[in-house]
């Protein structure tokens, strides 16, 4: 194939595609799969009879072009700085400090207005929706009872009122109750074997959803940290360093889960002072 | 016309050595090209998704024709996504094509910059055209995540999750910083909103600044070369801006495009009505971000459970592989025309490329380097590779831990040693000369010898 029918095809080849394009849009037909065939054959008949044109016709020979020093002459560069030179002023230094101190505070007074971006975090990061007493609902907003779930079952649960709410968000888990080794207090908080932690991975915060059950572990999907639940869902596997905190349960009177108190340690991804929660209120575990 | 503006502008000398500018011929010169060129698809597709794209996170319930999420409690971001996908013409062929256009954007300035650095093209006088390089390479990066994130979908939402937890872990200012790019405590209203200021205004109106100052700086300093008959570190042996490079350049973009709208038409990309909407008490697994992400996932994934507090003061386990190990990253490549000269010395001004061999220990780092991104990458994909074998995940990320340290050592090791092999040959002075080999008579072939 000579140069210039090679070329004259590309060309004709995408205007017919170009076309077609038209068409199909026009009429409706075809689906996404025909408008990107089509579209690559109209810009790669394009791109091709360009490069063809250029492979066929355009033997230039190789040229050579000088490449200097782009570096200035002394002389040069001694006369830039005499042109930016601003003269003898005197007490200059003063002048020079007062004028990066008013830009530096200028740009300090133009910056503050993006503090409006986002509130203080405050307690926000130490507080959920639970606390003494709250019933725990499903995802439809149904109490559980202390029998509802099968030993080795899982569900999701929130407190009564913040349905849905992410940091409250809660695995709740039946055990047998002789699986469990919870130490000190923490053997009170589960009744009947249900035992309930913080949904929200301490590591990089995503739903710890996948529950184990040979290993009587919680797994997180994004980067496998692994929580044994029956000893308060300490780390065992993976990138976690922090258990995932554990929430105090009771039965109501009428036979509904409800926690006992709040979430033991802040949920959810470690940040520096999370500490500092249990060193006010004289608590933690 | 010419006449008139010349008469306004007065260009003529201008254009004439313009047009005449010579640039050498490498393939391996295409690539910056190519991402170049991607850039042009990613802002004409970008903007035909921008006047359909509705950057709200208020809920509205699904009307449109994909019939499974009829009804469902969507925000109306992701439903805009689901309208460009399904009801609006051509809107499908157009995301998909932004989003290849997108994958293959990063993987063309990733391999650009690889060869910038195995050819030494770097070193003086192009240091500050690398830094500009780098600052491209972290804008295409935000530009990626900040698009990835926008349809507001569950895959994406548990990005956003990740790197929530990654700002907050920062010691000191972690929560601060976190509540105001986030507005609040994760997840928020606003977040979606404000990704997309930042990925449709700010992000590139720098990204196009910083492109026009490389190429800028580029047209100044003149192209690099390598050793081609003729060439020397004061001239530049190719062919003419006009018309040969501007043809073949012109005709490469369009190949390019024509390939990004196969792709975008062909093969599926972020189906996001199969990852369902974002919903912070759900998340799907396997989940793997896009390439570009996936070996700060890893990172995350490989990374010990070491987290202490010392004087009140935790230090979050996502901080290292999180904050620490990328900005060490990124922060040596920044700086690496810069360190080199202090290992080797060669503080010279450079036009003539170095093939990889001539410099081992450069080399040889960047392999290693390279090693640390592939294993990390191939750790963010760990569960995933234990479902493929059939093996378990925890003996999958012990493995890629050892991998970590053994593989880049081992590489740096092997690509030093191929360096020095290749060196001594072909310092030889009889390198050039082609070896003849001959069949014998008892069937076995031995060199020729023709002296």
């Amino acid at each position: 194939v000579s140069a210039t029918r090679f070329i004259g095809l590309a060309f004709a080849a995408s205007m017919l595609a170009s076309l077609g394009l038209l068409v199909a849009y026009v009429f409706e037909i075809g689906s996404a799969q025909l408008q990107g065939v089509l579209l690559a054959i109209a810009l790669g008949g394009a791109g091709a009879g360009i490069v063809g044109w250029a492979v066929g016709f355009l033997h230039e020979p190789a040229e050579i072009e000088e490449s200097h020093d782009l570096a200035s002459e002394p002389g040069e560069r001694k006369a830039a700085l005499t042109a930016l030179d601003l003269g003898e002023i005197t007490r200059r230094r003063f002048l020079v400090r007062m004028l990066g101190a008013a830009g530096a505070l200028l740009a300090a007074a133009l910056a503050v207005p993006a503090l409006s971006l986002g509130p203080m975090p405050g307690r926000a990061l130490f507080e959920t929706g639970w606390r003494k007493g709250v019933r725990l609902v499903d995802a439809d907003g149904q109490p559980v009872r202390v029998d509802a779930l099968v030993e080795q079952s899982v569900r999701t649960v929130f407190p009564e009122g913040d349905v849905g709410r992410p940091d409250s968000q809660t695995m709740l888990i039946r055990l047998r109750p002789s699986e469990l080794h919870l130490d000190g207090e923490r053997s009170g908080w589960a009744p009947e074997g249900n035992v309930a932690y913080s949904k929200v991975c301490t590591h990089a915060g995503c739903p710890v959803g996948l529950y184990r059950a040979e290993d009587r572990v919680l797994i997180c999907p994004c980067h496998q940290s692994t929580f044994d639940v029956t000893r308060g869902a300490v780390p065992v596997f993976g990138p976690a360093a922090r258990p995932l905190p554990q929430l105090p349960l009771e039965v109501d009177a009428d036979g509904y889960l409800v926690a006992a108190g709040s979430f033991e340690a802040p949920v959810g991804p470690s940040f520096w002072n999370l500490t500092h929660e249990a060193d006010s209120s004289g608590g933690g575990d | 016309m010419l006449r008139w503006i010349d008469e306004r502008l007065g260009m003529a000398s201008w254009a004439r050595t313009g047009l005449r500018k010579v640039f050498p011929d490498h393939w391996s010169f295409l690539l910056g090209e190519v991402a170049l060129f991607c850039l042009v698809i990613l802002v004409l597709t970008g903007v035909f998704l921008t006047l359909f794209y509705v950057p709200d996170a208020q809920v509205i319930t699904y009307q449109g024709s994909y019939d499974p999420l009829v009804g469902q409690e969507v925000s109306r971001a992701y439903g805009s996504v689901l309208d460009l996908s399904f009801d609006i013409k051509a809107g499908l062929v157009m995301r998909q094509t932004h989003h290849w256009a997108a994958l293959v954007f990063v993987a063309a300035i990733t391999l650009h910059i690889l060869r910038i650095f195995f050819t030494g093209a770097f070193r003086k006088p192009r240091e500050i055209n690398w830094l500009v390089g780098i600052g491209l390479l972290t804008l295409a990066l935000a530009m990626g995540i900040t698009g990835y994130s926008l349809p507001d979908d569950l895959l994406s939402g548990t990005g956003l999750r990740v790197i929530y937890s990654v700002v907050i872990s920062v010691p000191f200012i972690g929560p601060y910083l976190a509540f105001l790019v986030f507005g609040g405590e994760f997840p928020t209203v606003t977040i979606i909103s404000r990704l997309f200021v930042f990925h449709v205004m700010l992000l590139p109106a720098l990204l196009i600044g910083g492109v026009l100052t490389h190429l800028g700086i580029l047209w100044r300093q003149k192209h690099t070369q390598f050793r081609v008959p003729g060439a020397t570190e004061h001239n530049v042996v190719g062919r003419p801006f006009w018309p040969s490079q501007v043809f073949k350049s012109t005709g490469l973009m369009f190949l390019t495009a024509a390939v990004m709208a196969l792709m975008g038409g062909l093969v599926q990309v972020n189906p996001v009505w199969s990852y369902g909407p974002f919903n912070a008490t759900t998340v799907s697994a396997p989940a793997q971000p896009d390439w570009y992400v996936g070996w700060l996932d890893g990172s995350l994934r490989l990374f010990p459970p070491f987290e202490f507090t010392l004087l009140g003061v935790t230090l979050p386990t996502v901080f290292i592989p999180g904050v620490v190990i990328p900005g060490i990253a990124f922060t040596t490549m920044a700086l690496w025309p810069f360190i080199e000269p202090r290992l080797t010395g060669d503080r010279a001004a450079h036009q003539i490329l170095d093939r990889p061999y001539d410099n081992p220990l450069r080399t040889a780092i960047g392999v290693a380097g390279l090693l640390v991104f592939v294993v990390l990458t191939i750790a963010g994909g760990n569960d995933v590779i234990a479902l493929v074998f059939n093996v378990p995940v925890e003996f999958m990320t012990e493995l890629l831990r050892i991998a970590f340290f053994v593989v880049p050592i081992l590489g740096f090791a092997v690509t030093y040693r191929i360096c020095r092999e290749l060196q001594s040959r072909t310092d030889r002075p009889d390198s050039r000369r082609p070896v003849v080999l001959v069949r014998g008579a008892n069937g076995g072939y031995e060199e020729a010898v023709d002296d």
